[in-house]
């Protein structure tokens, strides 16, 4: 077990790594880098000495491991509009995005759950189809349109519920429910897909044949072993989540990462875009390897394969 | 004729509702520079934002006005295009790329077999949106650039699937035979292994297609992807949303048709990798 845990810590690292890559590369497709971290209306003396003092004169090598060694110091340079840390105003806009993400990860887990075990269990009847339809809505939703639609049914017309900030519980449904729609979705898929697996299996029929109830079987046995493989995925969605809220924080006036990261574009400060891209693919790599730690846990036949 | 033959046979209503659904709108994109009742691009100041079915002397506004008095029906039609284009040549482009490695890593094993997969785990590991939306501000908005980058972006998913797809190929008889026949590895791949590992990969576009089409729209709507005044839904939803309290019709009908589209694409790709996914076939 630690063995396997120790590799798919490396993998993450190098995981990390290429992600520090690939974001320095972007950076770097337009050109020089100076035009994308200075105000705009800048004078040509402005731009040269910012070039020499971010070092984008030096050869591209030095250049990249300078910033490696930033990036793993977790010093991100300082915001060009703000003029302060660019890591010290992702950390003031986080707490928003994951009291957002949380909000969105209960609504998918409550809603999403049993409406996967109900399909699996009320397989092939009128149940399963209805929930299937709205599963399939809640998948092909985009946010930003079910977004509105909540504003628009529960803040405009009936007037129930805030329409945007934060900072009260009532503000965080609607947000969070346009948000957590997608992944009610998948939970719902993989939890129909691992209760109907864990039916067919010998030990359900054995169940039944000693006279135990279906509801009985599914609730004592079948959804224990069930609960494994969407543990795992709900690990991976937290990641889906953060991503998510780019659009949803836009709609919602929601002040987190996510509505930091399209400000940021607006004003052109890339110091802050580039961090809050870094955060989330480090979340999103860290996440998946604890699903995987969680999975092999929780598995034995998965960390006794070979890779 | 004979019916539904083929792939088509004993294809469920909602299969064959969806794809009509599609094909229409697929069919309103290519007709509409002829078909649009306006320029979309048309402002009439004094008809802001009037509700579907205004009607003035020169014509009547179906679908009603947005908030520079432009026609709704001729930004939505055309809006069509713009998503179905983007969608369309995106995937292409993920398609191509994806499969080629794909299939390259599988067949050359070794070092390059090690690079292609390690850069498609890292690939992944970076949310697609959030590398779409930083590449975007970078690079700045367009049309080509959009389809540059989310092809660029998408093409991991493919080379998964076409590597494990020709590794499967690869240790068939029929394969060996071909090499022992002394046909080049540029031969075996695209005349012996691709076809056999077309239909995963039809399963992939597919999803990928509906996952475009949202990914323009929301690019769109942030304001990174087509921009104005060249119609797309994402835009027009957009800009729509500052009015959505007196004038809905500006959010709700692209909205409905963006909706529409995906549901259509989701429902069909979920119908094809039943029929498809060589898991549940039964040869």
């Amino acid at each position: 077990m630690l063995r396997y845990a120790f590799w798919r810590l490396v993998q993450a690292a190098v995981a990390v790594f290429g992600v520090m890559t690939i974001v320095f590369v972007i950076m770097r497709l337009a050109g020089d880098p100076t035009l994308l971290l200075v105000p705009e209306g800048a004078t040509r003396e402005h731009i040269e000495a910012l070039r020499h003092e971010l070092g984008f004169d030096r050869p591209i090598l030095v250049q990249y491991a300078a910033y490696l060694a930033d990036v793993l110091r977790l010093d991100f340079g300082n915001s060009v509009v703000q003029r302060q840390p660019a890591m010290a105003i992702l950390m003031s806009r986080l707490p928003y995005t994951l009291e957002l993400a949380l909000g969105a990860l209960a609504f998918a887990l409550l809603l999403g759950l049993p409406a996967g075990v109900a399909m699996a269990v009320w397989r092939g009847t009128a149940v399963e189809r209805l929930l299937a339809a709205v599963v399939l809505t809640g998948q092909s939703m985009p946010t930003f349109l079910s977004g509105i639609l909540l504003i628009l049914v529960f803040g405009v017309i009936l007037g129930w519920l805030p329409t945007s900030g934060s900072g009260t519980w009532s503000a965080l449904i609607l947000p969070a429910f346009a948000l957590g729609a997608l992944s009610m979705a998948t939970f719902a898929r993989m939890a129909r897909i691992a209760v109907v697996d864990e039916l067919s299996q010998d030990y359900v029929r054995a169940a039944r044949a000693r006279g135990l109830s279906q509801g009985a079987v599914v609730v004592r046995h079948v959804l224990r072993n069930a609960a494994v493989p969407v543990v795992t995925i709900a690990a991976l969605e937290i990641g889906n989540l953060l991503a998510g809220a780019v659009i949803v924080e836009t709609v919602f006036a929601w002040p987190g990462i996510g509505q930091l990261a399209i400000q940021s574009i607006q004003s052109r400060d890339f110091v802050v875009v580039q961090v809050v891209v870094l955060f989330v693919s480090a979340v999103y790599v860290g996440m998946s390897l604890l699903a995987d730690v969680a999975y092999a846990w929780l598995d034995p036949r998965i960390r006794l394969t070979p890779a | 004729m004979q019916g539904r033959t083929g792939l088509w046979r004993r294809a469920p209503v909602t299969v064959i509702v969806v794809a009509l659904i599609l094909a229409a709108i697929a069919v309103v994109a290519l007709l509409a520079p002829w078909i649009s009742p306006a320029d979309p691009a048309r402002q009439t100041l004094i008809a802001r934002l009037r509700p579907p079915g205004h009607t003035t002397s020169t014509m009547t506004y179906w679908l009603g006005t947005d908030e520079l008095g432009r026609d709704l029906l001729s930004r939505i039609v055309w809006g069509a295009r713009a998503s179905l284009l983007v969608a369309l040549l995106s995937v292409t482009v993920s398609l191509t790329v994806g499969t080629l490695l794909g299939m390259l890593a599988a067949w050359k094993r070794g070092w390059v077999e090690i690079a292609i997969m390690r850069f498609v785990d890292i690939m992944l590991s970076i949310p697609a949106i959030l590398l779409a939306v930083l590449t975007v501000a970078v690079l700045g908005p367009g049309f080509g650039k959009l389809i540059l980058v989310l092809g660029l972006t998408r093409w991991p998913r493919y080379t998964r699937v076409a590597y494990a797809q020709t590794l499967q190929v690869a240790s068939l008889p029929y394969i060996k035979a071909a090499e022992l026949g002394g046909a080049g590895t540029l031969r075996i791949l695209f005349r012996h292994v691709l076809p056999n590992i077309a239909g995963p990969l039809t399963v992939v576009a597919t999803a990928e297609f509906g996952l475009m089409i949202l990914f323009e729209a929301g690019l769109s709507f942030l304001g990174l992807g087509i921009q104005p005044p060249q119609p797309s839904w994402g835009s027009i939803m957009s800009a729509g949303r500052q009015y959505v309290e007196r004038a809905w019709w500006i959010t709700l009908f692209p909205g409905a048709c963006l909706f529409l589209l995906v549901l259509s694409v989701n429902v069909l790709g979920d119908w094809l990798r039943d029929r498809l996914d060589p898991r549940s076939r039964t040869r």
